[in-house]
């Protein structure tokens, strides 16, 4: 008997391997991914990066403007999140199961938090393009339709998992439809919110570069520009910069969340 | 690490038993947070770069750009079998770099978990890997493309190198949950560290690591379409990049959009499906 949990054991692991193995060979054929110069250019990439992607004194004189860039990205990702957020809120209490009015409401914000997770962000920074250019409404419309659809279903899934008891126990009192949400739901899940607030902000900091290089705005543009031009040293401080702005976000929002969770 | 002490001062935190609700450090912090995002966002909107954009024109033209692409899509330059094609093939690239940065995580991870690896070890290995973080994917694959040459090749490189990240982080934190009495108890009957990773640690981390694991996966299948557009790898990001910056050709964006949404959507309710059942089975 207990040799037979081991050999079935055994034979799901043989082909669970199996499946990867097949499923790696196949992916490796079709997307043409070349395994040994895979291999070798990550060494040269390393040995290129060391002597030639660092920033020198000469590109030190370009900060200023990287910073300038920068402060703008970050004030965009930070509108992005939460003008998303108010409307992903509306959303989610319309939506989440303790809340919402009629299944409908469920269904509806569902498929719009769907939707809008789905699209893809360079669909959406190549549509915004063609009718708001290269100015940065462009970085921060697109960056907010993403963020519409995260918040939409982090929210609702937040709803979904604190508001349950607060509702049954307020409902139980006899309070209407708004007291129970402004003074239980929204409570009870503000810190989970907030928490998923500042990842957001994270994130769009960080997809804030692909849109800029896309639509030709923000941090991610002036990246694109030195990089184009091989002035990698200006390149990799505009690199640093990004790293020092996220990780600074990243610490902030870690200690906020050691204190609110 | 900073350590965030300024928000809840002494004398906010001390009880003040005559209100029905002290205002403890958590909601200070919350309330703080909250009015320092408002604040920022209204100064942001305020000052936010228009480059004399005519506002209700630009909707207008978007909501009508997007009228074309979601009403009538259609293409010129490819079959909907090659559409669906190259949509294998951004399926096969997220795939790649979700494998090989799962592998090489799962080494990372248990080297980073704190009780498995000894602490300067696993201190070496978490600053490095939010330092891989912090770097926009995107820039990782163009870095990696100077050397490899844009392409599919650097993609897979560079979004590895993400998801490395990514998951070993993940990866570390569900071996934390481990309890250390488990792993005493193994080691007291003489097991020695690999018995103790592959016969304690991974079983029961197992669905965890799964369920992050295809959560990468998702997260791989729409970086592979943006570096299909920004990156020139193959896949059907690189027709996005095309029908619309080089053909202008609003019908085939709606179809390519089509096809991304499709799988998109799809993986989605397969993750949501692979969560319950294996919350169910934890």
């Amino acid at each position: 008997m207990q040799a037979d949990v081991f050999i079935r054991r055994r034979n799901n692991a043989v082909v669970f391997f199996a499946i990867l193995v097949v499923l790696t060979a196949g992916s490796i054929v079709i997307t043409q991914y070349d395994l040994q110069k895979g291999f070798t250019s990550f060494i040269k990439a390393f040995i290129w990066g060391a002597s030639n992607f660092y920033p020198d004194a000469g590109s030190l004189r370009k900060l200023p403007d990287i910073l300038v860039k920068l402060w703008e990205t970050v004030l965009m990702s930070i509108a992005a999140t939460t003008v998303a957020a108010i409307f992903s809120m509306f959303l989610a209490v319309f939506g989440s199961r303790t809340t919402r009015i009629h299944v409908s409401f469920t269904v509806i914000a569902r498929g719009i938090g769907s939707f809008f997770r789905n699209m893809p962000l360079v669909a959406w920074a190549m549509i915004l393009m063609l009718a708001f250019s290269q100015s940065s409404l462009t970085g921060f419309l697109a960056l907010f339709l993403g963020s519409l659809g995260f918040l939409t279903r982090a929210f609702m899934e937040t709803i979904d998992e604190v508001g349950e008891n607060a509702v049954e126990a307020l409902t139980s009192t006899g309070a209407a439809y708004f007291p129970v949400i402004f003074q239980a739901v929204l409570p009870a899940s503000m810190p989970q919110i907030v928490s998923w607030l500042l990842f957001m902000v994270e994130t769009n900091i960080r997809d804030a570069t692909l849109v800029g290089l896309l639509t030709g705005t923000g941090i991610g543009f002036l990246f694109d520009v030195y990089y184009k031009s091989f002035d990698y040293h200006v390149a990799s401080l505009v690199v640093i910069v990004i790293v020092i702005a996220v990780l600074i976000v990243e610490t902030v929002s870690n200690g906020v969340r050691r204190v609110i969770l | 690490m900073i350590e965030i002490k300024g928000i809840g001062t002494e004398q906010f935190s001390s009880p003040n038993l005559n209100t029905a609700k002290p205002l403890d450090r958590a909601a200070l912090a919350i309330r703080l947070t909250l009015l320092v995002l408002a604040v920022t966002t209204i100064y942001a909107l305020l000052t936010i770069n228009a480059n004399g954009i005519d506002m209700p024109k630009a909707i207008l033209d978007t909501l009508s750009t997007l009228r074309t692409i979601f009403f009538q899509p259609y293409s010129y330059h490819f079959t909907v079998w090659q559409g669906f094609w190259e949509i294998v093939i951004t399926l096969g690239l997220a795939f790649l770099t979700t494998l090989f940065g799962g592998v090489i995580a799962l080494f990372l991870g248990l080297m980073a978990a704190q009780n498995l690896a000894p602490k300067w070890l696993t201190n070496v290995i978490k600053s490095v890997v939010a330092f891989i973080r912090a770097v926009p994917s995107i820039l990782w694959v163009l870095i990696f493309a100077v050397a490899a040459g844009l392409g599919s090749t650097a993609a897979v490189i560079g979004l590895t190198f993400h998801s490395v990240a990514y998951l070993t982080k993940a990866y570390s934190e569900s071996f934390e949950d481990l309890d250390r009495s488990v792993i005493e108890a193994l080691m007291a009957t003489g097991a020695n560290w690999w018995q103790v990773v592959f016969q304690a640690v991974i079983p029961s981390s197992a669905t965890y690591l799964l369920s992050w694991t295809f959560l990468r996966f998702e997260i791989n299948f729409s970086n592979a379409v943006a570096m299909g557009a920004a990156a020139g790898a193959a896949g059907i990001g690189f027709d996005l990049f095309m029908a619309s910056e080089f053909y202008f050709n609003l019908h085939e964006v709606g179809l390519v959009t089509y096809f991304i949404l499709a799988f998109a959507i799809i993986l989605e309710v397969l993750a949501t499906n692979m969560k319950s059942r294996l919350m169910k089975q934890a």
